[in-house]
């Protein structure tokens, strides 16, 4: 394309990129379907993926959308899991930062777009932010019926009685809905969509999200949306109804409840702690004086005993 | 330089497109997609410098350069369609194919909203692959807060009234038909003097009372 963008590097050292990596004409056939899947929440869009400078599986598909949708003066964050700073988080941010030369962050207040992985950031989002999933399998029957065409009739049918039948048998089996992520939710009631490997724990917030959802699949070439407040229903039974996971203890460093935790094993010996998935959100409540049980003060400042302590500081 | 064109060449060169196409167009689709997703919600949209010929706007034309390319059948209304410098100014800054079949349209540009053809008339997607239907750009004097019609579904957490000038009454029977074939059916932008405002085949529509 001519359209090479003018922020691209004046000493050649990367050569030059188009603003945000992808061309003109790939962004547009993007933005196209992103218009579609806004128009029809929770319907697969199909679109001519991309081969991105990164392997399948580690978001190609949330890249395009972010890459399509970004603004010079967009705000980015990229979380991983909930975390800013793993690899996937961290690659992904470089990458903007180095296509786009846009502003990041790591606070989920600040930014305008979030890219995520596998988790819903705890503190709710606002109108005008948008939220793009990096999606691996978009088809929420794929595992039921493995057939693109049959699975397409189903939706054409809104035919969800294979994903009843599945959610039952777990009762059968275990006594209980035993899918704990990717778990399914209705879409206005119409579409049944994937919510992607996010735990069944963030089901709740996609539901009249003031956020606009985007979702992107990139090795099934598949783009899917949730427009702000929108009904998101997760499916279930009337004697057996969703429920979210519990945990029993609070965040071991922020003591946050009512949030989703994840296991840290500390030794060989059976020691772990659970602390919050969302780094920024458990980095602020500390920043805000929350302390858990394991905040690490005590540690640190037995430690330092034998030297001058020159600080409360203990993180 | 001074701005002096010579006369044959101003009278054969289509007016200029985006100043900046990388971001113009992506501040453009950013309106675009805020509208489509808060139906009813007119989003301002900047033109810039886009001078496109008549009957086409500059906020139609805006549309237009970031979303045709050679990818998008485009239909046009009469006065869009006998008017030579409006298909040069499309075909030469998106290289949009032009149809006269309105079925077979990506895109619709509408002009003349008063004598517009019936959205059912336009490609309405398959219950397999919805999304392959027309979306309508339709060019209108003002889009209001007026009372009209009231709006609501996804996008919404409160019903919105709206009120789109030129428009036939006889217009909202048909959209709210264009409703009930969901998920098939058109999506429409409405493009006034300075913004935009979305219609997806989502939104509910109820002809107010009074």
């Amino acid at each position: 394309m001519s359209a090479l963008d003018n922020t691209a590097r004046a000493d050649g050292s990367e050569g030059s990129y188009n603003f945000a990596y992808l061309d003109e004409q790939t962004k547009r056939m993007i933005r196209r379907a992103i218009l579609k899947a806004i128009a029809v929440p929770g319907y697969q869009v199909p679109f001519a993926s991309r081969e991105m400078p990164m392997p399948y599986g580690w978001g190609t598909g949330g890249v395009q959308v972010t890459a399509a949708i970004l603004g010079s003066d967009d705000v980015l964050k990229v979380i991983d899991q909930g975390s800013d700073d793993t690899t996937n988080a961290v690659s992904i941010r470089a990458f903007f930062e180095k296509t786009a030369n846009v502003a990041t962050t790591t606070h989920t207040a600040e930014a305008t777009i979030i890219q995520t992985r596998h988790r819903i950031p705890e503190r709710q989002l606002e109108e005008g932010q948008i939220l793009v999933y990096q999606v691996p399998i978009p088809e929420p029957l794929r595992f039921l019926e493995p057939r693109e065409t049959e699975t397409r009739k189903m939706h054409a049918l809104e035919e969800y009685g294979l994903m009843h039948v599945k959610l039952y048998e777990d009762i059968a089996r275990h006594g209980h809905i035993a899918t704990t992520y990717a778990y399914p939710v209705k879409v206005d009631g119409r579409y049944v969509m994937d919510p992607s490997p996010t735990p069944k724990f963030d089901n709740p917030k996609m539901h009249d999200m003031a956020a606009l959802q985007l979702f992107g699949a990139g090795r099934e070439k598949r783009i899917y949306a949730v427009p702000p407040y929108t009904r998101v229903e997760s499916l279930d039974f009337e004697d057996h109804p969703f429920q979210v996971q519990r945990f029993d203890k609070p965040c071991a460093l922020c003591a946050a409840e009512d949030v989703y935790l994840d296991e840290v094993i500390l030794d060989d010996r059976g020691g772990r702690m659970f602390v919050c998935s969302d780094t920024d959100h458990c980095e602020e409540r500390r920043t805000a004086g929350h302390r858990g049980e394991m905040a690490g003060e005590e540690i640190a400042a037995r430690l330092s005993a034998g030297h001058a302590s020159d600080g409360e500081d203990g993180q | 330089m001074p701005a002096q064109v010579e006369p044959a060449f101003a009278s054969s060169a289509p007016a200029t497109g985006f100043a900046d196409p990388v971001h113009d167009a992506q501040r453009a689709f950013r309106a675009i997609m805020t509208a489509m997703s808060r139906p009813g919600h007119r989003q301002d949209l900047d033109a810039g410098a886009l001078r496109p010929p008549a009957p086409l706007t500059p906020v139609a034309a805006a549309v237009a350069l970031t979303l045709f390319d050679y990818d998008t059948p485009v239909w046009l209304d009469q006065a869009l369609a006998d008017t030579t410098p409006v298909r040069r100014f499309l075909s030469f800054h998106t290289g949009c194919p032009i149809t006269t079949d309105p079925s077979e349209a990506a895109f619709a540009l509408i002009s003349d909203p008063a004598r517009m053809s019936s959205p059912a008339d336009f490609a309405q997607g398959s219950l397999e692959y919805p999304d392959r239907s027309t979306t309508l750009i339709v060019m209108v004097g003002e889009i209001s807060a007026g009372r009209q019609v009231s709006l609501s579904g996804p996008g919404l957490n409160a019903p919105v009234s709206i009120g789109i000038a030129d428009i036939p009454s006889a217009i909202w029977p048909q959209l709210i038909a264009n409703r009930a074939h969901f998920p098939c059916g058109v999506d429409l932008l409405f493009a006034d003097r300075g913004g935009l405002a979305g219609l997806p085949r989502s939104t509910r529509i109820s002809l107010e009372r009074g």
